[in-house]
């Protein structure tokens, strides 16, 4: 019951705003229904480690530890990104840039969006999750083209015609692990996760081999892991604040999941060394990329951008090492990141619409102008960065300790000279961004309780869950040993 | 070669799908690219419909009338109108020219065959030794993709991988269950839409057709 209430509130908010003109009204009565999915997310995460996994529908959903995490994690970001969609459409609207049946239309999108990720996460059979997958990216394209400048114009064509290639090409995988376990039961199969899970040993090695390489390069696309990353830096440059805040904080997350259950298919039936192999590649590769095009980022969202894609590298290579200790690390980090980027791009949309500038040149002395905004994007950066007391601290440390214990020590020095330098790059920007003098004619200007609430309410909980282990180690445990 | 009616006609429609992707590539006028394609739809609705009958499963057949609608019929018709707006409707400037292109389509072609190796051995029916064929289609769809600069031919190209994967889809498992199969269909049938309206809105509002002419963002 609580898996479908989790699909229904999202959606029904997304009925409601399609029925209705765009009213202030209606984007609060959404943020109301993200608020709960994740009082429901939680719940139903407290249920699924003390039962054990939750079906609905026969196969078609199934709730286990790991579905009720990824569902806590759009549910958080989902809220924030939701909240602030309620401010982007004002601004908008009172500048003239958006007609009230447009605001309506986003609005009907965005809980379309949510809603597609957690049936993603949520569903029990691989195709479904392919499709729910890929109805994130055809509702996503008008999201990020909302704004109907050239540039955002741009930003999706690339996005969808990149992105639906990948998503065939995980289609292709998914076929061959279908034909795998046809092969298996003589003619049976089901494509449900638990029921490939217990055949994963018998699936044909050779076959399995192409499939896996074919999902990784598919999903690895929609995770924007080099080389099919390309769209990443455009689609999240480009896309109004709250989407980018739930396309980098959330539905690359949601992709990587789909890789992390079909890793450990592979595993079965191919053995670690080959779903480690291709993860690394992918990983150190998106991690080589990231880096060097950070350093001279001149855009700050294309930076925020980036820095996603360098988070995903570190994903992956958690990834890689496979450990239980790493892939709970691997779902913290997923948190962490989610929140603290979900802050600094909702942030550096409203800094767009004071500022009128996405440049990181022509933005300085924030900490002195803006000193709430300022503030909310310097401790966003601290948190992205890694620094304690924020959970991706906990996260990252924990992930380079797997590395080590499983041998992939030069793994984990390679990624720590990658955030060395990812850290100075982000600093440098930073630094330009928020330090210097006010000049005597500019005022002090605050920034509305609607941004810093909500903002600050995030940053506190990426510190908590840093801090303190207990509200989520249990789920974290077991949600790791459901792919381990 | 086998030599059943089932068999030969199967292999007619397989082929047929392959023909139809080198032929888009040798082809420069868009709309026959077009024609092209939904000439390639029905004969890969053809291959659903051949298996359908000849295993009874009427749920296959039911699938092949709908992919010979939408592939066939639905999906050239959405792009035919793209072009009637499109003045210079040839495909002038691709980055490989054409004898070059068909060269890669026959290598291709090659490295399908040896990739697919393993999943043919597993499925040792007349349907499985055309498995290479699917994936070569695909693979000249990427192709197609990287090397032409229209707005349309991307889309063209997009469809030649889809049409890859479904065929390789139908060959190797005669298709996945129902729900995913009707997912995917509808789904590639929403991207055609998408891709359209978004065409549309990049030639009113900014006049551009090319994708050259996309060059905004970058770093």
């Amino acid at each position: 019951m609580l898996a479908i209430a989790l699909l229904v509130f999202p959606a029904g908010a997304g009925l409601v705003a399609a029925a209705t003109p765009w009213r202030r009204w209606v984007g609060w009565l959404c943020t109301a229904s993200l608020v709960t999915v994740l009082v429901l997310a939680v719940v139903l995460s407290t249920q699924v480690v003390r039962t054990g996994p939750i079906g609905a529908f026969g196969s078609v959903l199934r709730v286990d530890a790991l579905s009720a995490f990824m569902a806590i994690v759009i549910g958080a970001v989902g809220a924030l990104a939701t909240c602030q969609s309620v401010r982007y459409l004002d601004n908008e609207i009172r500048i003239g840039r958006c007609s009230v049946r447009h605001a309506s239309l986003y609005a009907v999108l965005v809980q379309g969006f949510i809603s597609a990720m957690l049936l993603a996460v949520l569903a029990g059979n691989v195709g479904v999750m392919w499709v729910a997958i890929e109805a994130t990216t055809i509702i996503t394209t008008f999201l990020v083209g909302h704004r109907q400048t050239r540039g955002s114009l741009e930003a999706s064509w690339k996005y969808v015609i990149i992105c639906s290639v990948g998503i065939a090409v995980a289609f292709l995988g998914t076929v061959l692990v279908y034909l795998a376990e046809q092969h298996v039961g003589h003619g049976h199969a089901t494509l449900t996760w638990t029921s490939l899970l217990t055949v994963s040993h018998h699936l044909n090695p050779g076959v399995m081999r192409i499939a896996f390489a074919l999902l990784v390069l598919g999903y690895g696309t929609k995770v924007g892991l080099a080389p099919m990353h390309s769209w990443l830096p455009d689609a999240h440059g480009q896309a109004p604040a709250p989407v980018s805040a739930l396309m980098s904080g959330v539905l690359l997350s949601v992709a990587f999941y789909a890789l992390l259950r079909f890793k450990s298919i592979a595993d079965g039936a191919l053995g670690v060394a080959f779903p480690r192999g291709l993860l690394l590649a992918a990983g150190l590769l998106t991690l080589i990329v990231a880096t060097s095009l950070l350093i001279k980022q001149r855009d700050y969202k294309r930076m925020l951008a980036y820095s996603s894609m360098e988070h995903m590298g570190l994903l992956a290579l958690g990834a890689a090492a496979g450990t239980p200790l790493a892939i709970a690390a691997v779902l913290l980090h997923i948190l962490g990141h989610g929140l603290a980027k979900g802050v600094l791009f909702l942030t550096s949309g409203e800094l767009l619409h004071v500022e009128g500038t996405s440049d990181i040149d022509q933005i300085r002395a924030l900490l002195v102008r803006r000193p709430a905004l300022g503030g909310l994007f310097a401790f966003g950066l601290a948190a992205l960065l890694g620094l304690p007391p924020f959970s991706l601290f906990v996260s990252e440390l924990n992930m380079i300790r797997a590395e080590t214990r499983v041998g992939l020590g030069w793994v984990a020095v390679f990624s720590l000279v990658c955030m060395a330098v990812i850290f100075a790059a982000l600093l440098t920007h930073g630094r330009r961004m928020l330090l210097g003098a006010r000049e005597a004619h500019e005022p002090v200007q605050a920034t509305p309780a609607i941004v810093t609430v909500p903002l600050v309410g995030a940053l506190i909980a990426c510190a908590a869950l840093g801090v303190l282990a207990w509200p989520l180690g249990a789920l974290l445990h077991a949600a790791a040993r459901v792919v381990v | 070669m086998s030599s059943s009616p089932f068999a030969s006609l199967l292999e007619i429609a397989a082929g047929l799908v392959i023909v139809c992707a080198v032929v888009t590539l040798w082809r420069r006028s868009l709309s026959a690219i077009v024609k092209t394609l939904a000439v390639q739809g029905v004969a890969l609705g053809a291959v659903a419909l051949i298996l359908g009958l000849h295993q009874h499963d009427g749920v296959l057949v039911g699938v092949a009338c709908l992919i010979i609608a939408a592939k066939g019929a639905v999906i050239p018709t959405l792009l035919a109108r793209v072009l009637a707006r499109d003045p210079r409707s040839r495909e002038s400037t691709p980055l490989v020219n054409v004898p070059a292109s068909l060269v890669g389509a026959g290598a291709l072609t090659v490295l399908a065959y040896s990739a697919t190796r393993p999943v043919v051995a597993l499925v040792a029916t007349t349907a499985g030794q055309l498995i290479p064929l699917g994936l070569a289609t695909m693979l000249i769809g990427f192709f197609s993709m990287i090397v032409r600069r229209k707005a349309i031919s991307q889309i063209v190209g997009l469809l030649l991988v889809d049409n890859g994967i479904a065929l390789v889809a139908f060959l190797a498992t005669a298709g996945v269950p129902l729900l995913v199969e009707l997912g995917a269909s509808l789904d590639v049938l929403l991207v055609v839409v998408v891709l359209r309206v978004l065409a549309a809105q990049l030639w009113s509002r900014f006049g551009v057709f090319d994708l050259d002419q996309l060059r905004e963002l970058r770093d």
